[in-house]
C-alpha cells in the first residue's frame, strides 16, 4: 500500500526524528494559502499530492513568492490529472495540495531503502546523485550508487550509517545528522513493515543542514493486519476503481488496458492466460485470482468485478481445480449469467477436480457459453469472440 | 526414488484441526502419505482423523519420530511455526499458508542460519502448492490425480501452472518423479536452483520442467547454475511475458521491480544457459515431449 508524500513525512519527522521543512495540508485553495500565512516566510512550495514519483515534471510542483502564487497554484492543481510514468496513461487526480517552506538547497543526494530478494534483508541504497529517479541514477551514475545491507538480527549499524556517510562526501558536522537520518529510516522500515522508504532529494540545505524535501513510503500489504493506524492512510482516490472494488471483496484483480475480461484460480494460471490471450492477438482487460475453494457465490462476485470495467466485450473463465471443485465454478458461471442478465460473449475452460461434473452443468443449462478443453483453445475462442463483437459494433 | 518425499517420510500437519489442515491431511492421508500425527496449540492429547493431536511440534516428534511438517497455520502465526519446525528437529517442511509478512520471512530464514548446515531443515514455500512425489506420497494441496508415476521432475512458483504442466505432460503419456512447488512469495526457503539440484543427482529424474514468473532474482541465478552444472535437459515456461512492469500480479513476488525481472530477460538468460523454451503455457508438456524424445549428443 502506498502512501502521500505528507503522511511520511509526519510519520517519519514524528515518529523517527526525520528533520522535514515546515508544512501543512490543504483542500483548497483558500486552505492552502491560510497554510503559507501560517508557515510564514515569502517563499513555499505547492506540492500535488499524488501517489506517484516525478510528480515535478509533471507540473505536480509549484513555487509561489507570494499567497496569491499560491492560492492560483493551488487552484490549479485541484482536480487535476497528472500522468507521470509511474501513473501509466490514465493518470491521477489531485485531491489533496502540500504546502512548504521553501528551502535553499546546496546539495541533493539520494536515499532508499528496499527488501532485497537477493540478500533476503533490507538494503540501503545512498547516491551523491539525488534529485533524478533511482532508474536513471543506475543508468547515468551507477559509480554512485552505495548499497549496504541490513542483518535482520541486530538491525542497521551505526558503522554502516558511517560508512554511507563518508560515502556520500558529507561534512563532518552533517556525518552525525545523517547516521540519525539513516537509523531513522532503517528502524521506520522495520517497525511499520514497510516494502519501500525513499527519501529524494535528501538535501543540504545552505546553512548545512540536512532535509528530507521529498519522501516515499509503501508498506507491505501481508503485514497491514498488525498496523492499523497505516491502513487508515489509505487514499482510495489513488486506487484504480475496479482495483478497489475487487480488494474490498478480497479477489487480487489488476486492472490493464485490453478487452477481454478474466477471471482464473492462482496467480501463475492467471498470467498465463494473459500471456495466452496476448499470443492469440488479443489483449487482456484484467489479471483476476479467484483463488482457492471458489464457491458459486464468489463466481458471481469475480464477474461483477471483471464487469465494473466497462470496456470489457468478452469474458474468459480459466479454472483449474485442485482445491476448487469445476462443478462449484460452473453453478457460478450459470448463476452470474441468470443473475447479472449478461448478454456478452462467455468463454469458459474447466480443468482438474469435478471437471465432467462441471462441463455438464454447463451443457444442461442451455447458456450459449463458448467451452474449450485446452488453455490454447480457450485464449483461442475468447479472442475470436472479441473479434465478432468489434466487427459487429462496427 | 524421487527427491525431498516418499513413502518413508513420517508427516505432521501443523494447523492439524483447522478447516483447511483437515480437508488437506484427508486428501493426503487418502493417497498413501504417512500421516503420523498435526499439531495445534491447545488440542494436546485429542484424537484427529484417527491421529493423535500435540500441543508442540517437540512434543509430537518425541511421540511419533515425525521427520516432516506441512504448515497450514494462518499468516500472522505461520513464521512462528516454520521456525518450531526447525527448533524441534524437522527435516523437511512445507508451509502452504500465502499472505506471511516478507519481514517475517526475513527472521525465519535469519533464524534458520542458527542451525549449522547438515542440520538445517529445508523449508519449501511459503505461499506454495507443496510437494507430490506420484504413487508414493503427497505433501501439499494439488489434485493428486493428474499425476502419472514417471521420471520428469517439475519445480515451479505457481500451484495452478504446476497443474497445467503436469496435466499436458499426463495427456503425453510422460510420467512425474516428483512435483515441487516453491511458492510465489519474495522470500522463499528453498529456490529454483536448489531444487534443480536434487533433481540433477536424483538417479530417478530425467529431465525437469521448470514453471517460472516476473520477479526476482531466483531464475536468473539457476540459469547460471544450469549453465554450469546441470547435465539433464531442461525446459521452462516464464510466465508474465504480457505483465506491466511495477504492478504486482497476483503473487506478493510476482512485481518487475528490477532490471532482469522480466519474462523477457528471465527466457533470455535460460535460453542462453541451454534452456529449452516453452514459448506459452499450452505447450509445456509438447515441448517436453520434444526435448525427450530427441536424443543427446553425448
Amino acid at each position: 500500500m502506498d502512501i502521500h508524500e505528507y503522511q511520511a513525512k509526519q510519520i517519519l519527522s514524528s515518529q523517527f526524528g526525520l528533520p522535514v521543512p515546515r508544512g501543512g495540508l490543504a483542500y483548497s485553495p483558500e486552505q492552502a494559502s491560510y497554510r503559507a500565512l501560517e508557515i510564514g516566510g515569502d517563499c513555499w512550495v505547492v506540492k500535488a499530492q499524488i501517489h506517484s514519483g516525478a510528480r515535478g515534471r509533471a507540473g505536480g510542483v509549484r513555487i509561489c513568492r507570494s499567497e496569491t502564487e499560491v492560492w492560483d497554484a493551488a487552484a490549479e492543481l485541484f482536480g487535476k490529472r497528472l500522468v507521470t510514468h509511474q501513473t501509466g496513461p490514465a493518470g491521477k487526480v489531485v485531491y489533496r495540495v502540500y504546502v512548504e517552506e521553501a528551502v535553499p538547497i546546496e546539495r541533493e543526494l539520494y536515499l532508499g531503502l528496499v527488501l532485497d530478494r537477493q540478500s533476503e534483508r533490507v538494503m540501503l541504497v545512498a547516491s551523491a546523485a539525488g534529485g533524478m529517479e533511482i532508474e536513471e541514477i543506475s543508468d547515468a551514475e551507477p559509480d554512485s550508487l552505495i548499497r549496504c545491507s541490513a542483518d535482520p538480527a541486530v538491525g542497521l549499524q551505526g558503522f554502516q550509517a558511517r560508512e554511507i556517510a563518508f560515502g556520500l562526501g558529507l561534512d563532518t558536522g552533517q556525518i552525525g545528522q545523517m547516521n540519525e537520518i539513516l537509523l531513522g529510516c532503517y528502524r521506520a522500515f522495520r517497525d511499520l513493515d514497510a516494502n519501500m522508504v525513499e527519501l529524494n532529494p535528501l538535501v543540504i540545505t545552505d546553512r548545512g543542514r540536512l532535509l528530507v524535501l521529498d519522501a516515499k513510503m509503501s508498506f507491505d500489504d501481508n503485514a497491514l493486519f498488525r498496523h492499523p493506524a497505516i491502513s487508515e492512510l489509505r487514499d482510495k482516490s489513488q486506487e484504480d476503481k475496479r482495483e478497489t472494488y475487487a480488494a474490498d471483496r478480497g479477489l487480487a484483480y489488476v486492472g490493464l488496458d485490453g478487452e477481454i475480461g478474466c477471471i482464473v484460480n492462482g496467480a501463475g494460471l492467471a498470467m498465463a492466460t494473459l500471456d495466452m490471450i496476448k499470443l492469440a492477438g488479443g489483449d487482456a482487460a484484467n489479471f483476476l485470482d479467484i483463488g482457492g475453494g471458489a464457491a458459486p457465490d464468489r463466481v458471481v462476485k469475480a464477474f461483477k468485478c471483471v464487469l465494473t470495467d466497462p470496456k470489457v466485450k468478452v469474458v474468459l473463465v480459466n479454472i483449474f481445480a485442485g482445491i476448487n471443485r469445476c462443478d462449484w465454478v460452473a453453478e457460478g458461471v450459470v448463476k452470474a449469467v441468470r443473475e447479472l442478465k449478461l448478454d456478452l460473449p462467455i468463454v469458459v475452460r474447466l480443468a482438474g477436480t469435478h471437471v465432467a461434473e462441471g462441463q455438464k452443468i454447463l451443457q444442461e443449462s442451455g447458456l450459449p457459453l463458448g467451452v474449450a478443453t485446452t488453455l490454447a483453445d480457450a485464449a483461442a475462442l475468447s479472442v475470436a469472440a472479441w473479434r465478432d463483437t468489434i466487427r459487429l459494433s462496427a | 526414488m524421487a527427491i525431498l518425499l516418499d513413502r518413508s517420510n513420517r508427516v505432521l500437519i501443523q494447523g492439524f484441526t483447522g478447516r483447511i489442515g483437515s480437508f488437506h491431511a484427508e486428501q493426503m492421508i487418502a493417497y498413501g502419505t504417512n500421516v503420523v500425527g498435526g499439531v495445534t496449540p491447545g488440542k494436546g492429547g485429542t484424537q484427529h482423523l484417527d491421529r493423535p493431536v500435540f500441543n508442540t511440534v517437540r512434543g509430537a516428534v518425541a511421540e511419533t519420530q515425525a521427520d516432516t511438517a506441512v504448515i497450514f497455520v494462518p499468516p500472522p502465526f505461520a513464521a512462528d511455526a516454520i521456525m518450531e519446525a526447525a527448533d524441534a528437529g524437522i527435516r523437511l517442511a512445507i508451509c502452504i499458508t500465502d499472505g506471511i509478512p516478507a519481514q517475517d520471512m526475513m527472521g525465519v530464514k535469519r533464524f534458520m542460519r542458527r542451525y549449522p548446515r547438515a542440520n538445517r531443515m529445508t523449508l519449501i514455500g511459503p505461499n506454495c502448492a507443496g510437494i507430490i512425489s506420484p504413487g508414493q506420497a503427497l505433501a501439499g494441496i494439488m489434485p493428486d490425480q493428474i499425476y502419472r508415476e514417471g521420471r520428469v521432475g517439475i519445480v515451479g512458483r505457481s500451484g495452478t501452472l504446476g497443474y497445467e504442466a503436469a496435466s499436458q505432460m499426463q495427456a503425453l503419456g510422460i510420467g512425474v518423479s516428483t512435483s515441487v512447488g516453491i511458492g510465489g512469495d519474495p522470500i522463499n526457503g528453498s529456490s529454483f536452483r536448489d531444487i534443480l539440484e536434487r533433481f540433477q543427482t536424483d538417479p530417478d529424474t530425467d529431465a525437469v520442467m521448470m514453471i517460472g514468473e516476473i520477479g526476482g532474482p531466483q531464475e536468473a541465478e539457476a540459469a547460471a547454475y544450469i549453465q554450469a552444472r546441470m547435465t539433464k535437459p531442461v525446459v521452462a515456461y516464464v510466465a508474465g511475458l504480457s505483465a506491466p512492469k511495477g504492478r504486482r500480479m497476483g503473487h506478493a513476488g510476482a512485481i518487475i521491480t528490477a532490471f532482469g525481472e522480466s519474462a523477457h530477460e528471465k527466457v533470455e538468460a535460460l535460453g542462453r544457459a541451454g534452456v529449452t523454451i516453452a514459448p506459452n503455457p499450452s505447450v509445456m508438456g509438447e515441448t517436453m515431449a520434444k526435448v525427450l524424445h530427441t536424443p543427446r549428443a553425448a
